[in-house]
């Protein structure tokens, strides 16, 4: 309980890093708006923001579980090369264009086959539990990992509070989606909205994350802000970003990556050395700030926690 | 213009030109600018650099026809040349860093995985025109067999375009495009080839020496 902010304080009462940034900027402006004039320097690159901020805010937490005591990848790293096809499909284009993104006001649709469906806010989701930092691998379909310190709590807390109903066997995430922020969206080969899902029971494990932030503040826009999953013993992309719905369905949802080419990217896209994409091999992967591979762990490192889930399945047909 | 393509001077200035991609990657990495995965990144740099200069090399041809510039063939074999040497910087960084240098475990990826299967292929067929690229070896195999021999740049550049093509995830608008740069400049031949076969006339009353027209449709 200790670590909930100040409850008179909400989300969309914190200014964001960058707005804050910008007006210091903008009043530095102001005051050498002059010189930079005749020294030609462009106003507009002193009140727009610059690709290093983010609009960041300062989270409390506690200690998690099932952290990892590998080296954390430098902040910069993850959120300056990352997917997020919406905002363009180079791993670059996330921090370029995700600047404006709009994520507040916000809230998740939590419906389906529940007993209390319901429309959470951000701030009603940043109090549903206390929020935790965890350190989990992560490991991308394109055999590059990188080490996150996120913050949030597992998701069967909320699947707790929504009370499944029998007949909920699966659960299907949402992206958020606007055409107009996201133009850079357009031609990438993907169908939007984004959409993912999980097994009830997976999504139950507790190391199934909601996840609000990372590096101690809120999420970056380019990495999901305000609120994604992250699911570590699973390929990246099944770790929807910026979530607009959770919902309880009988059968397996659709997914996007496996919609646009089903040969490739299956429902399930464990992390698995043994079973290669068609394409390339899934035997090693590079970690950001080395040189050379390293071999890529069976459920990325996290077999004690999950590799019952899939006892009996044959993990070649179901990749 | 014609006294420009001449000039020694020129041609100096291209090669420098050419080595700009390498001076802004080697910059690039002693400021530590080469972003979260610099491997990939050099990796991405080289092999989109022996894309452009095989097109370059294989642009020469159609300009200096359709612009009446026949001193652009001064610069063909410089720019295939540069395509030879980014190749063999994108193999190092797959031999190197993604393979470990183990030669046994390269061999059996380029087997298994199609576009390192395409990949290869493309930079092994380079490996004889580098090597065949001097006037002593154009002497030494004749005009015509070497013009034969050279014409492997239209298969490795195919190559190039379906190694990138089958590499990407799902958004392929830039193979796609440096596909159609190749096709327009295969094409453009075919269409050269018709045209001098339907009209045998021009090529009586305008004589070539026997060595330039070899250099000229070896393109």
């Amino acid at each position: 309980m200790l670590i909930r902010r100040s409850p008179d304080l909400t989300y969309a009462d914190i200014t964001p890093k960058s707005v804050y940034l910008n007006r210091r900027k903008f009043l530095q402006g102001m005051g050498i708006a002059g010189t930079a004039a005749i020294a030609g320097t462009r106003l507009i690159d002193l009140i727009s923001p610059s690709h290093s901020v983010h609009a960041s805010t300062k989270l409390s937490t506690v200690k998690g579980p099932f952290n990892t005591d590998e080296k954390i990848t430098p902040f910069n790293d993850v959120t300056h090369y990352n997917n997020f096809y919406e905002f363009g499909s180079d791993k670059s284009d996330p921090a370029k264009n995700a600047q404006n993104f709009q994520t507040s006001p916000w809230s998740v649709s939590v419906e389906g086959e529940v007993a209390k469906p319901r429309t959470l806010t951000m701030d009603e989701i940043l109090k549903l539990a206390p929020l935790e930092e965890r350190i989990y691998r992560h490991r991308c379909v394109e055999a590059w990992s990188i080490v996150v310190p996120w913050i949030g709590f597992s998701l069967n807390t909320l699947i707790k509070l929504v009370e499944p109903t029998p007949k909920a066997s699966y659960v299907a995430f949402q992206s958020f989606y606007d055409l107009k922020q996201m133009p850079q969206s357009r031609g990438t080969g993907l169908d939007y909205p984004y959409v993912e899902g999980l097994r009830l029971d997976e999504a139950m494990n507790p190391l199934t994350l909601l996840c609000v932030g990372m590096y101690g503040e809120t999420l970056p826009n380019q990495d999901g802000a305000p609120v994604r999953m992250v699911i570590p013993w699973k390929y990246g992309f099944k770790s929807i970003k910026s979530i607009v719905k959770i919902k309880f369905v009988k059968g397996e949802p659709p997914t996007t990556w496996s919609r646009m080419a089903p040969s490739e990217y299956g429902f399930y896209s464990n992390v698995n050395p043994t079973v290669d994409h068609p394409r390339w091999s899934q035997a090693k992967e590079r970690r950001l700030g080395e040189i050379f591979r390293r071999n890529t762990l069976m459920f990325n490192g996290y077999d004690d926690q999950v590799a019952s889930m899939y006892a009996g399945m044959n993990l070649k047909k179901n990749y | 213009m014609h006294r420009l393509l001449s000039n020694k001077w020129t041609k100096v200035a291209v090669f420098i030109i050419c080595l700009l991609p390498l001076a802004v990657l080697t910059n690039r990495a002693l400021h530590g600018r080469l972003g979260a995965n610099p491997v990939e990144f050099v990796q991405h740099a080289t092999g989109l650099w022996t894309l452009r200069f095989l097109i370059f090399t294989l642009a020469i041809t159609p300009l200096r026809k359709l612009l009446k510039l026949p001193e652009l063939i001064r610069f063909r074999r410089m720019l295939g040349l540069f395509a030879f040497f980014y190749v063999c910087l994108h193999f190092l960084t797959y031999i190197g860093p993604d393979q470990s240098f183990d030669l046994a475990a390269m061999w059996k990826d380029v087997q298994k995985r199609r576009y390192i299967t395409v990949g290869f292929l493309g930079f092994i067929l380079l490996i004889p025109l580098a090597i065949t690229s001097t006037a002593g070896w154009i002497r030494r195999l004749g005009g015509k067999r070497w013009q034969m021999l050279h014409r492997s740049i239209y298969v490795a550049a195919i190559c190039g375009v379906i190694h990138y093509y089958w590499l990407v995830k799902s958004d392929v608008r830039e193979p796609l495009f440096y596909g159609a740069l190749v096709s327009i400049l295969l094409l453009w031949r075919l269409g050269d080839r018709y045209v001098k076969r339907g009209r045998p006339a021009p090529a009586k009353t305008d004589p070539k020496p026997e060595m330039s027209r070899a250099s000229a449709d070896a393109s």
